[in-house]
């Protein structure tokens, strides 16, 4: 990622979470990526350096001694996009479907390597620079190719046929391409607010993008499942 | 009311409907094979009917079918399922009887019983073969049988006035009238004896017997004329109950029930089942009442009259005995708050003063209210003309004494008036002896008090009139005073007598009354079930003075024999004779049985079920000593308020044992929670930190020489390791605490797969994968982070023990009612018998192996897999090599939305 290296001004990441040692390796690893690292030990702290220190990135751990971190999440969004990663414990799906419906960008589960958090860090800064000059209505994963003017999907230069729903549920996803896409958010943004319940749509619309975009869909490389929070559409870096 | 009010469905009847047809969903259904007589084919038919639906493969079994040695019969049985029969030793004798527990144990479909009017051995469950077919209807299997016209109970009498001939097995009408389906087998008088003749129906010499008694042309034409009738008033009931149903009537019926007075005379059965038929005619119900007077009955004519409601009860009618003294006002009571509109009665056939001013009475009491006055049969009225006089002067012997405490009164007064004579005038004399008369009906009832009435006359004539120690009267004045003596003597008698009654009957209804309502204080203080128990003993022996005890269930309905009574050795005696058989049939099947029942009478006990709202709770066993205590209708009734009050005690205290383990339970599951929580969280952060720190190293510039490099990925693994290890352990906590809240979602089995290889594509680097799902796999409904972890689990375990290289497969399909997962790999394969023992907790494949992990993820997939209502097991797979294969349920997935035009 030569352009974030290169970048004249050292962007600015701000860590909220309680525990020392974590802080220590996670400042380690983007200090090593050339970032200026704020740390936070409680949620109160968080909340002052977020609107203090301008941060261009936010990593916060759910589980704060002095309270929830879906709050400070709610109320970051209330006046900024900055991205927002989350750490969390391992089952507790609801927890993160709940950070990302309230605006959340990505999650990790503890325990999580550090080439994982650095991979999230890169791909939420580069959508946040693809808000900033928006792709040409072009997008492309793989051998498949989105033109979302001319609303054509094409594989191996051959025209796939997506009904409508797929392809509304194609667009939701390139949308949010590398984002998490919940469950819930799903079913709202293609069949409407009263299907929220209906997760098995989801399982089966999204079997038949994959069997339709994907080279092998019990594999897949580039829609994959979240289990049990959501999906993401994964583009190469 | 409002206008249209009549021509809508009544809910009670539509409620009783809609209940009526859930109950038969559940019940087995009955067919009648019905006849006018033996040897028109019943049985002959029914078997046909049996061969054809054997055809058509049907489970059936003949229960029992009596062939009566007629070859044509003989053949149908041939290629039918035969029951063998029970055999049953009575004095001596070898009998048998159709085996009901050998037929619900076999529990076909539909079963053959012949003969439903048959009386079972003595010693049998139920002393009617009815019973027998009632209780395999409500196990749900269906039943063929065949009757008799004469063998329905209230048609009784009326075959015997025909035929001459009374038999003695009866089926109630109730049972036939809620058979499923009766079918008519009818053949013309003349073939039926052309039949009898040539020896089809009975071996010959028989056949020269029955032919002259029973088989006379006028006396066949009459039973079928019966039978006939009998099956078109089914008919109609049928009809109308088909248009209640389909609401096609628009009449509603008013409310005819029928009320049927007994007296204390022999001949009232006939009242009972002419009311019965009237009632089934009309289709309505009815009740059957006696009035008990003050005045006193014969032991067997007590009998008598209980065995007449026990009739009434067995054909339908609800039954009380009521006291009181004056006949026509009880029953005018009883008819106003039921809302009765005919009273039927039996004709009296002595014309005394009592009974005929019955009738007379009710008319005048109650001019809105039809009577009916029932002729009685000639057969009837000699029988009874007989006992009749007895009873009026037959007294128990017990009561002799007091007759004898009446005339010594009488001869006391006379003597302690004889030194008064000179002070006293012979008017306050004889008011001496009424005072005597009164007193004795106080003390001693009606019949003394007449006693002492009519010797005090005696005495105050032989001592007192002149001339004096002589009957003879000088003076006619005093045969006035003698007849004023004895009728005011009478009058008073019969007035005080029946003021004590009644004193004695509302002291009687209070006590019931005080006694109900101290057990139900006394129980609502109750808080354990041995409180209840010994409360309800000791209620039971003071208002009763019975011996009972509480039988109650364990946990697998299962019921309890009663702690052993240490005390005296006459309740071990009895304790001995409680059968828990009985006990738990009338346990399980919610009804009474022993003693006083129609379910194995010839017990010493009687059981009663305690029938509580939600489920039976327990058995209530007495201990009778005199077999008609428990036939009294309040008796019993007051006892079954008992068994309910003890029952509703003893569902509350259930109810509150409920509420402190569920207390309990979430109490311990919050605490179990929390610490998991807690040790989940500390045991992580540090391992994070391992983790992360560890990579940090590995990453840190300038770049590690090669040994710390090494040491650093080292160390990079084993916290991964080590991570890994710890999530498994605490998934093991939580999954065996029992608590695993499954996250139930219809999944598909394509998505869980590529997340679980995805998830593993660290381990997976150095092994070759393929999926072969089947194609159109439905959806699941599993909780998808689980079974993912059982995946990755099965792909780690299967690197684990292969060489680097080799081939790992995972395969998915449909085999009916499950899906079928297997992980697959070409490896060395399991060690040979140890295909269960990898499942348990801390087992690898080779003792002390290099190979790390200490065998809980196969233990965690078990757990898993089988908290999904699946089973995990393992095998040599086909090729060589491990496969471990787990099924999951397939469920009914739910709709799905239309699909797209283009779709």
């Amino acid at each position: 990622m030569k352009t974030i290296n290169n970048m004249p001004e050292s962007f600015v990441a701000l860590l909220i979470e309680d525990e020392p040692q974590i802080r220590r390796f996670v400042r380690l690893a983007l200090e090593g990526e050339g970032w200026q690292v704020f740390e936070s030990e409680t949620l109160k702290r968080g909340l002052i350096d977020a609107g203090t220190r301008q941060p261009d990135l936010i990593i916060l751990d759910l589980g704060l001694p002095d309270g929830d971190g879906v709050e400070l999440i709610r109320d970051v969004r209330s006046w900024s996009s900055v991205p927002i990663i989350v750490l969390s414990a391992r089952s507790n799906e609801n927890d993160k479907i709940n950070a990302l419906d309230l605006g959340a960008d990505d999650y990790l589960t503890k325990p999580f390597g550090v080439g994982e958090l650095l991979a999230r860090v890169r791909s939420a800064l580069r959508r946040l620079h693809q808000a900033a000059n928006p792709t040409q209505g072009i997008i492309q994963f793989g051998d498949v190719k989105v033109d979302t003017k001319a609303r054509l999907v094409t594989k191996a230069h051959q025209l796939v046929h997506l009904t409508p729903t797929e392809y509304r549920l194609l667009m939701v996803l390139v949308t949010h391409a590398g984002r998490v896409v919940t469950n819930p958010q799903l079913l709202r943004e293609v069949w409407g607010p009263s299907h929220a319940e209906r997760g098995h749509y989801l399982r089966v619309y999204m079997g038949h993008l994959r069997q339709k975009l994907e080279d092998d869909p019990a594999q897949p490389r580039y829609l994959l499942t979240e289990t049990a929070v959501g999906y993401r559409l994964l583009l190469p870096c | 009311m409002y206008p249209n009010s009549h021509s809508r469905p009544d809910p009670d009847v539509l409620l009783a409907q809609v209940q009526a047809q859930e109950r038969r969903a559940t019940r087995g259904k009955l067919r009648i094979y019905f006849g006018a007589s033996a040897g028109v084919g019943k049985t002959y038919a029914m078997l046909t009917a049996a061969r054809k639906l054997q055809a058509e493969h049907q489970d059936l079994i003949v229960g029992i079918v009596e062939t009566h040695g007629r070859s044509e019969t003989l053949a149908l049985l041939d290629g039918l399922e035969i029951l063998p029969l029970k055999t049953l030793e009575y004095r001596g004798h070898q009998l048998t009887e159709f085996d009901i527990d050998a037929a619900l144990a076999r529990r076909p479909a539909l079963i053959l019983v012949d003969e439903l009017a048959h009386s079972n051995a003595p010693n049998s469950r139920h002393p009617k073969r009815w019973q027998d077919v009632e209780e395999l209807l409500s196990a749900g299997i269906d039943v063929f049988t065949t009757v008799n016209v004469q063998h329905l109970e209230s048609l009784n009498d009326v075959v015997g006035g025909i035929t001459g001939i009374r038999v003695s097995e009866t089926l109630p009408d109730t049972v036939f009238d809620k058979a499923d389906e009766v079918v008519l087998v009818d053949i013309p008088a003349d073939e039926l004896l052309s039949r009898l003749k040539a020896g089809k129906v009975y071996q010959t010499q028989q056949a020269e017997r029955a032919s002259t008694n029973f088989f006379r042309k006028g006396n066949l034409i009459a039973l079928r004329e019966l039978a006939l009738r009998r099956t078109a008033d089914r008919i109609e009931d049928d009809v109308q109950a088909y248009r209640v149903e389909k609401s096609i009537n628009t009449v509603w019926k008013t409310d005819a029930s029928l009320l049927a007075c007994i007296g204390a005379r022999s001949g009232d059965e006939h009242v009972i089942r002419s009311t019965a038929r009237l009632a089934n005619q009309l289709n309505t119900n009815w009740h059957v009442i006696y009035i008990e007077t003050p005045q006193r009955l014969p032991v067997e004519q007590r009998e008598r009259i209980l065995k007449t409601l026990k009739l009434g009860e067995a054909l339908g009618a609800r039954t009380a005995i009521l006291s009181g003294n004056q006949i026509a006002q009880e029953i005018i009571k009883y008819a106003r708050s039921h809302n009765f509109s005919k009273i039927i009665l039996g004709r009296s056939q002595v014309s005394g003063f009592w009974r005929s001013s019955t009738l007379r009475q009710l008319a005048t009491l109650a001019p809105d209210i039809d009577l009916m006055e029932l002729g009685r049969t000639q057969s009837e009225v000699s029988p009874s003309a007989k006992t009749a006089p007895d009873t009026r002067f037959t007294t128990p012997t017990q009561n002799f004494g007091h007759y004898l405490w009446a005339s010594v009164a009488s001869l006391f007064t006379a003597a302690i008036a004889t030194p008064l004579v000179p002070y006293l005038d012979l008017a306050n004399i004889v008011m001496l002896f009424l005072l005597t008369v009164v007193l004795v009906a106080v003390r001693l009832g009606r019949g003394p008090a007449i006693t002492a009435t009519v010797i005090g006359v005696a005495a105050f004539d032989f001592f007192f009139v002149s001339p004096r120690l002589s009957f003879a009267v000088s003076d006619v004045q005093y045969l006035v005073t003698f007849a004023v003596m004895l009728v005011v003597g009478l009058i008073t008698a019969h007035l005080t007598a029946g003021l004590r009654y009644q004193a004695r009957v509302a002291a009687r209804r209070e006590s019931r009354s005080r006694a109900l309502y101290e057990f139900a204080r006394e129980l609502s203080g109750a808080l354990q079930t041995e409180q209840i128990f010994e409360m309800t003993r000791a209620f039971i022996a003071q208002t009763f003075r019975v011996q009972a005890t509480l039988l109650l269930p364990d946990p697998h309905e299962r019921l309890q024999a009663p702690p052993k009574v240490s005390g005296e050795n006459s309740d071990k005696v009895k304790a001995d004779l409680l059968d828990l058989g009985i006990a738990q049939w009338a346990f399980d099947h919610a009804t009474a049985a022993g003693m006083g029942t129609d379910t194995l009478p010839g017990s010493r006990f009687f059981y009663l079920p305690l029938l509580a709202p939600m489920r039976t709770r327990g058995v209530l066993a007495i201990y009778i000593e005199n077999p008609h205590w428990i036939l009294i209708p309040e008796q019993r009734q007051q006892l079954e308020t008992f068994a309910t009050l003890a029952a509703i005690a003893l569902e509350r205290v259930h109810y509150i044992e409920v509420a402190q383990d569920a207390l309990l339970h979430m109490e311990s599951e919050r605490l179990r929670n929390s610490l998991l929580a807690a040790l989940s969280h500390d045991l992580r952060t540090p391992l994070t930190s391992l983790v992360g720190l560890s990579e940090s190293l590995l990453r840190s510039k300038p770049p590690l020489n090669e040994m710390q490099h090494s040491l650093a990925a080292d160390l990079h693994h084993e916290s991964l390791r080590m991570s890994q290890l710890v999530a498994n352990l605490l998934d093991m906590a939580r999954i065996q605490s029992g608590e695993v809240k499954l996250n139930l979602q219809w999944q598909s089995v394509e998505e869980v797969v590529g997340s679980a290889l995805r998830a593993s594509h660290s381990f997976l680097k150095h092994h070759e994968i393929q999926t072969r799902l089947a194609p159109d796999l439905p959806l699941i409904q599993i909780d998808a982070v689980l079974i993912e972890r059982v995946l990755c689990n099965l792909l780690e375990n299967a690197t684990k023990y292969t060489p680097q290289g080799s081939r790992i497969v995972i395969t998915a399909e449909v085999g009916e009612p499950f899906l079928e997962i297997a992980v697959n790999d070409n490896g060395p394969g399991l060690p040979v018998g140890k295909e269960e023992i990898i499942f348990e907790k801390f087992t690898r494949g080779e003792r002390e192996s290099a190979t790390p992990g200490i065998g809980l993820g196969l233990a965690i997939c078990r757990a898993i897999i089988e908290a999904h209502g699946g089973k995990i097991r393992a095998r040599q797979a086909l090729g060589g090599g491990a496969s471990i294969l787990f099924t999951l349920p397939l469920g009914k997935p739910p709709a799905m939305p239309h699909l797209d035009e283009n779709d």
